[in-house]
């Protein structure tokens, strides 16, 4: 394909391919059945230019495709704040993966649509917390793939054997112990999040295996752990075992070998996880942010469920990031003038820690995600509260931060 | 990625992602929680153990090399195809980029923040030295 009559953008994308194999030590390429695309989000003009360069060259995608989001809300026009010049970039950025035949999703949580990997194929993700959750919970075959890459892969429709697209690299080298966590906190959902930003801070790019969650844990749980984890860390596979598919059992999700480390997870080490999710200690409220990654449907049930006919206090300003097909069912299912009447926003295409939506009056913002938690400070300059999805909604009901006590407590 | 760069060293004592966590405006580590916080990068040999988190990184290193405000080079201790893939497209698009290494253990402890080095890639090797 490197002289291919496809033309010039699928010669560019096949030499970064091949280059890129060269790098994460590939011998040949394979063939991938889809794509998942990140690098339609905006962030400046380098970006832009790769995307214009494709395009004129005849850029088009050979397997099913779908987009990241964006930095708009094409949607709900006029709740990101751009500058002009920003939102015409951000847009301009966004058509041309649409041209080069991408599917206009733009959610970060491509796992929430119908057509989704299955077990043991080889995609190319983009989007770690897709990328992680694409690789433990559907035990599809992904590496991290990031920007230019992905586009590059979906064109080609091949990319470099290496990485978690191997057995060897799928073996947990890690061992996280839960039987110190009293199951009254394991049937909690705030602490998949923190336990992700736990084992992502200590396992950096190492195969994690998790011993002791409960079988019956959901996706919505599975979603909040990889997501912390790759922030924190680099984590692109974890095994939960007797959860995941690949890890039916420890000694399967090790592959035969010992582990580099066991970890005994203590209760005080997942309190100091929370805590370093929390820029402030202030209990003034501006805002609360919910859905990073995307808030799915079952997420929509418990938020509609946990407002009970309350507003939100006028003071604070509720968003709900999620995808557009989410919102579709949303509306189908009569949640969405509920929430409307409950004062929460709701944000699609795009997400509150990547482009400025929250007016905020410099006050803190709650969140039940540790991965807005951790890029948030840096991006909107924002200081984080982190709950649980029911301290978050109580606080918005309440105008400052509500804390549940039992949460956390020993026993 | 080959190339020659010199510059002073700055260590990071932590993976740095560079979306979220550097600033291609203006060059600096903006990642509140990274024990660099702050540092600047600019012309800088940037010297850490590998990337981290996010997938947009190499969006923010391209970004950064086309600005001027890339590190002189990047100098790390494991493979990371996400912090190479930045350099390679701003190659491919500007004709202009800045060298990746992989150093062993022993050279990579041995590297101080403030000594002037200069980083030499090509096809068959890459070395790390004093200038």
């Amino acid at each position: 394909m490197l002289d291919d009559e496809r033309g010039e953008a699928a010669r560019l994308a096949m030499r970064i391919v091949v280059e890129m194999a060269g790098v994460m030590g590939a011998n040949r390429l394979i063939d991938v059945v889809s794509a998942h695309v990140d690098g339609c989000l905006y962030h400046g003009q380098a970006g832009l230019d790769f995307a214009e360069r494709l395009v004129a060259g005849g850029g088009k995608v050979s397997v099913p495709t779908t987009l990241n989001v964006g930095s708009l809300d094409l949607l709900h026009p006029g709740l990101v704040r751009e500058t002009p010049e920003r939102a015409v970039a951000a847009r301009r950025q966004m058509d041309l993966y649409i041209e080069m035949g991408c599917r206009p999703t733009w959610t970060c949580a491509p796992y929430q649509l119908p057509e989704r990997p299955r077990f043991g194929q080889h995609v190319a993700w983009a989007e770690s917390n897709a990328i992680v959750f694409a690789n433990s919970v559907l035990g599809a075959r992904t590496s991290r793939y990031g920007d230019f890459i992905d586009i590059c892969a979906a064109i080609t429709g091949r990319a470099p054997f290496a990485g978690l697209h191997r057995d060897e690299d799928r073996r947990a080298e890690l061992v996280f112990r839960m039987s110190g966590i009293p199951e009254r906190l394991l049937d909690e959902d705030v602490l998949y999040p923190v336990l992700g930003h736990l084992i992502g801070r200590m396992a950096g790019t190492a195969v994690p295996a998790i011993v002791g969650l409960p079988p019956d844990v959901g996706e919505d749980r599975l979603k909040a752990l990889g997501a912390a984890a790759a922030s924190s860390g680099s984590v692109a596979l974890f095994h939960a075992v007797g959860v995941t598919p690949e890890a039916p059992t420890l000694e399967a999700a090790l592959g035969g070998r010992a582990p580099a480390r066991e970890i005994e997870v203590t209760a005080e080490m997942l309190r100091t996880a929370r805590d370093e999710l929390s820029t402030t200690s202030r209990t003034d409220l501006a805002g609360v942010s919910l859905g990073t990654p995307h808030f799915s449907i079952t997420e929509f049930e418990s938020l509609v469920s946990l407002l009970d006919g309350a507003r939100a206090h006028p003071g604070v300003e509720l968003y709900v990031s999620t995808g557009r097909d989410v919102l579709a069912e949303v509306e189908r299912r009569g949640w969405l003038r509920p929430l409307q009447e409950a004062g929460a926003q709701v944000v699609t295409d795009t997400c509150t820690y990547i482009t400025p939506i929250i007016r905020g009056s410099g006050g803190p913002v709650m969140t039940n995600s540790a991965k807005w938690a951790w890029y948030a400070p840096a991006n909107i300059g924002a200081d984080v509260v982190f709950g649980s999805l029911e301290e978050c909604v109580r606080s918005a009901v309440l105008g400052r931060v509500w804390r549940d006590e039992r949460l956390w407590a020993d026993g | 990625m080959a190339g020659e760069a010199t510059g002073a060293a700055l260590v990071l004592d932590e993976p740095l992602s560079f979306w979220g966590g550097l600033d291609p405006d203006k060059g600096l580590v903006i990642d509140v929680r990274h024990p660099q916080h702050g540092a600047e990068v600019s012309g800088r040999v940037l010297v850490m153990p590998s990337g981290r988190g996010s997938s947009s990184s190499p969006s923010v290193l391209a970004e950064a090399i086309r600005a001027g405000t890339a590190p002189a080079a990047i100098v790390l201790r494991e493979v990371d195809p996400i912090v190479a893939l930045g350099a390679i497209v701003a190659r491919e698009l500007y004709g202009s980029t800045i060298p990746v290494i992989v150093v062993d253990e022993e050279t990579y402890v041995s590297l101080r923040t403030g000594a002037v080095l200069t980083v030499r890639a090509d096809e068959s090797r890459a070395i790390v030295e004093p200038a």
